[in-house]
């Protein structure tokens, strides 16, 4: 893998070429004993818009793709990469039109312009984020590569003056077959240049796919093996001095007073840095930056929501949820049918606030000097983190050059700026570069958290059991109201509700209502599977205790219900099947269904659980089938899928973000727990055919995964659970009696 | 004081505290990112080098601790046969997604077939449960030391 820093010729800030030099070399030769042949480069952002300056002889009939005349393809990157293989199926898309080979390309990361770049289905926004990457890109970059393949072919036929229609491209190359000629790319790249752009190309047809569809190797591994991979955390300009930080332990509390006495004579600690708000110590490595944090004394002023718990939080919503709210979703009348049904059911859900843990912590290095601010860092939205350097520097936003990197890991983190910011007001008071590392306690505790939810459902059932109405009603914080307010529109948002509404079962009576309440004193954020992390599990929950009421097996009553939903019926079917559904299980184990429509996929997912005496929930086996549209790369639809459930299980099972007197209680991996390689189950994931438009695959598998498991230890305990996550002692009270009509439930029912 | 360590065969002569961990001193003062840092309580395996081929946390190991001793890095785990045996399966299972944690489970998968070539499903449960993945990778880690050790 090849990191290829600085190639602009624009006069930057940053005039540390030497050191770059230097590690282009190191890559280079990385790349060379990888022996993959196939480079991925990362360009200083801003030399990308404007790279014609590097050679009047490439080809850039658009923002994606540029053919240099030695040969080079280099394809840019609009969406970044954070694990879910969109640095491969973008290529895969741009490639299969532009008649090219996944070994022949180089990657580069998109600078920020939002113009170019920015993503069609989160408002023109340049951000990564709602698995959205392959439904936005779908078309457009399969035209960017059709476009320049036009081109292509045109300036070979005008070349050997034939008609365009008897020559074609293949693996980047132009052929003329009645004559055997033959021309690369790289040696058409002028002319083609100088082609007419076309206005209107023909896709090719999905039978002639050579790359969609066929599992492709990813284009990041190789780098990912060796440690040559470069993330945010890893980039370091001449000269930087590393940080770290204290933030007041109460959000919105500020420093009253530093002794920074004792950390000043620490080994290695360069300088104390205040803020109103935070303490950084900066010093030559990190050894001495926690060294010196440690060594300090700060006493905080915790200011409003010093005596903040999250039971004043809960409280605040549940009450909420007293009163009606907009109306999301109203099909037929709900209250009426509710009123003559045969029996009625209610329950309240509750879910808790989430930290993202990303694997690779908070991190950002910033220069600040007088003519220019230079950013490097790993971000879902370098559009909105150049704005907010500039804001806070005070500098125009062209004088900001933001390097984006490898993420190791978002889930939602990354669409934030707030360690951007963080780092740049430290920067702004130190000579030279300087990296900010958060602690893990930092990064926990200083997160912007998946909000609480507090929800409350009705539901009546005729006299066979099956539902005529269904009212749903909850409270929480809205993401898009702040992050992009102008797709929050008569107090509703299409994130926090979407999970809750068009289910894809008939309902033929349904009203769902959200409530937006943005509880003081903890930030929120996007966290994997957004509004689906929270709605699918308390619907399927909902959904089984009608089931169970009912006296039905949760598959066959999902499936009664799905006549006008042929694809949600064959995911549910599928996963039953290859799961054994309804085969004999041991004592206190269990299987739990789920079935889901959101980020334009279809899956359902079986999770099989054991619960022990002590009331350790283990889940053993999960299979999932999933019907996300026409495939990209479909080991990575696997690979999102295993990765999205066990990112789910360990939600279900483990975590929460409480509060306690305004602080984040949980800190590191002991209190904010991960599930293991140990307790992880075996996944096994089933692909419907499809010649549908893609869907999103990087979040399904975390919502689908929750109920299912919830569903789970229902069947195994006939406990109901209602929060999350699951409270073992709960469970230890279990005494299973078999069936699904034994209907005890945990929670406040 | 100065701290002579021996990383990947060559002698480093490190100032710094001696309590100082390892992990920092690859990281910014040899300008070895390769390895990780995930939580700093040895509660993750980001961080994990061999110490004397023992997989070893090397966010809690401090440089006075290390003294003599052959510290190997994943910049250089690809030089013994087990550690290029790993990252082939590695490559060959497309195990990798965002890759963070991917240095330290390559180094514990190298350990753990360096000292038991043919490792059961408990056997690797033990030696890797140690190390977090958030991506969720573990069943193709699992698969990738199968592989690994089967090519042994």
């Amino acid at each position: 893998m090849e990191l290829e820093h600085s190639t602009s010729q624009i006069p930057g800030p940053e005039q540390s070429s030497g050191e770059m030099d230097l590690s282009r070399r190191r890559f280079m030769q990385a790349a060379a004993a990888a022996g993959g042949g196939l480079v991925l480069s990362f360009s200083v952002p801003w030399a990308v818009g404007r790279v014609a300056a590097t050679g009047a002889e490439d080809f850039a009939p658009n923002a994606f793709i540029r053919i240099g005349s030695d040969g080079q393809i280099v394809l840019v990157m609009p969406y970044v990469e954070m694990g879910q293989g969109t640095y491969t199926s973008i290529p895969m898309l741009i490639a299969e039109e532009l008649e090219v080979d996944l070994e022949q390309v180089r990657l580069e990361h998109a600078p920020p312009d939002a113009k170019l770049y920015g993503n069609p289905l989160l408002g023109g926004l340049q951000a990564t984020g709602g698995s959205t990457a392959i439904r936005a890109a779908w078309k457009p970059m399969r035209e960017a590569g059709a476009t320049a393949r036009t081109m292509l072919v045109a300036a070979a036929a005008m070349r050997w003056n034939v008609d365009p229609s008897t020559c074609h491209a293949e693996r980047g190359a132009v052929l003329h077959p009645p004559t055997r000629r033959r021309v690369d790319y790289g040696r058409l790249a002028t002319e083609a240049a100088h082609m007419p752009v076309p206005e209107n190309v023909t896709l090719k047809r999905p039978e002639d796919f050579r790359l969609i569809g066929t599992p492709a190797k990813r284009l990041d591994t190789p780098a990912k093996v060796d440690g040559t991979a470069i993330y945010g955390i890893d980039a370091r300009p001449r000269g930087v001095k590393i940080a770290t930080l204290a933030q007041s332990p109460v959000f919105g509390g500020r420093v009253k007073s530093v002794d920074d006495a004792a950390a000043r004579a620490v080994k290695g600690v360069r300088q104390i840095v205040r803020l109103d708000d935070a303490v950084a110590v900066v010093a030559d490595h990190m050894g001495a930056a926690r060294k010196g944090l440690d060594a300090l004394i700060i006493e905080w002023d915790d200011g409003p929501h010093a005596k903040l718990n999250t039971d004043d939080i809960i409280t605040e919503l549940e009450k909420a949820t007293l009163a009606s709210g907009p109306v999301a979703q109203n099909i037929g009348d709900c209250d009426k049918a509710l009123a003559s049904a045969a029996s009625r059911i209610q329950a309240t859900y509750q879910v808790p606030f989430l930290a993202h843990a990303t694997m690779e912590p908070m991190n950002c290095t910033v220069h600040v000097r007088e003519e220019g601010c230079e950013i490097w860092v790993g971000t879902q939205v370098i559009g909105r983190a150049q704005e907010a350097a500039a804001k806070t520097t005070g500098l125009p936003a062209d004088q900001v050059v933001v390097h984006n990197h490898l993420l190791g890991g978002g889930f939602g983190r990354r669409l934030e700026i707030d360690g951007i910011v963080r780092a740049v007001q430290i920067a702004e008071q130190v000579e030279g570069p300087v990296k900010v590392v958060w602690t893990r306690e930092e990064d926990i505790q200083h997160d912007m958290y998946r909000p609480y939810f507090f929800d409350r459902l009705s539901a009546g059932l005729d006299a066979q059991g099956m539902p005529v109405a269904w009212s749903h009603r909850f409270a929480g914080s809205s993401i898009i109201a702040r992050f992009l307010p102008v797709a929050f529109n008569n107090g509703l948002d299409p994130d926090s509700t979407e999970g809750a509404i068009n289910l894809v079962y008939a309902l033929p009576n349904l009203h769902v209502e959200y409530l937006r309440v943005e509880p003081a004193g903890i930030p929120t954020a996007f966290w994997r599977s957004v509004g689906p992390s929270h709605n699918v599990f308390v619907t399927e929950s909902f959904i089984d205790e009608l089931a169970a009421a009912a006296r039905q097996d949760p598959v066959a009553y999902r499936r009664a219900l799905l006549d006008k939903s042929p694809r949600a019926r064959a995911v549910l079917e599928l996963a039953a099947k290859t799961a054994g559904w309804g085969k004999p299980l041991p004592e206190r184990v269990g299987r739990g269904v789920s079935l889901q429509s959101v980020f334009g996929t279809y899956m359902a997912q079986v999770a099989e659980v054991a619960v022990s005496k002590d009331g350790a929930v283990r889940v053993r086996r999960v299979v999932c089938a999933v019907d996300c549209g026409t495939v990209v790369n479909p080991d990575t639809v696997d690979a999102q899928v295993q990765g999205a459930i066990v990112f789910g299980i360990t939600a279900a099972l483990y975590d929460q973000i409480t509060l306690k007197k305004g602080r984040v209680q949980q800190g590191n991996f002991d209190t904010y727990q991960m599930l293991r390689m140990n307790e992880a189950p075996d996944i096994e994931v089933h692909i419907v055919q499809s010649s549908e438009p893609p869907g999103g695959m990087g979040e399904p598998g975390t919502s689908a995964i929750i109920p299912a498991v919830a569903n789970a230890v229902f069947a195994a305990t006939g406990i109901r659970l209602r929060q999350l996550p699951i409270n073992p002692d709960a469970l230890k009270r279990a005494t299973y009696s078999g069936g699904i009509t034994n209907s005890k439930s945990e929670g406040n029912l | 004081m100065a701290f002579t360590i021996k990383i990947n065969g060559s002698e480093h002569s490190i100032d710094a505290d001696g309590d100082t961990p390892l992990l920092w001193v690859l990281r910014d003062i040899l300008e070895m990112t390769g390895t990780k840092f995930g939580c700093g309580m040895g509660l993750c395996g980001a961080c994990t080098v061999h110490v004397d081929g023992i997989a070893t946390r090397s966010c809690i190991t401090s440089i006075d601790s290390i003294a003599g001793a052959e510290i190997t890095t994943i910049e250089a785990i690809g030089a013994t046969a087990t550690g290029a045996g790993i990252q082939k399966a590695w490559l060959d299972r497309e195990v990798v997604q965002c890759g963070y944690c991917q240095s330290g489970q390559i180094m514990s998968a190298a350990a753990l077939l360096a000292s038991n070539p043919h490792p059961t499903d408990s056997d690797i449960d033990e030696a890797m449960s140690g190390n977090i993945c958030r991506c969720g990778t573990y069943g193709r880690v699992r698969a990738a030391i199968k592989q690994a050790a089967q090519s042994k």
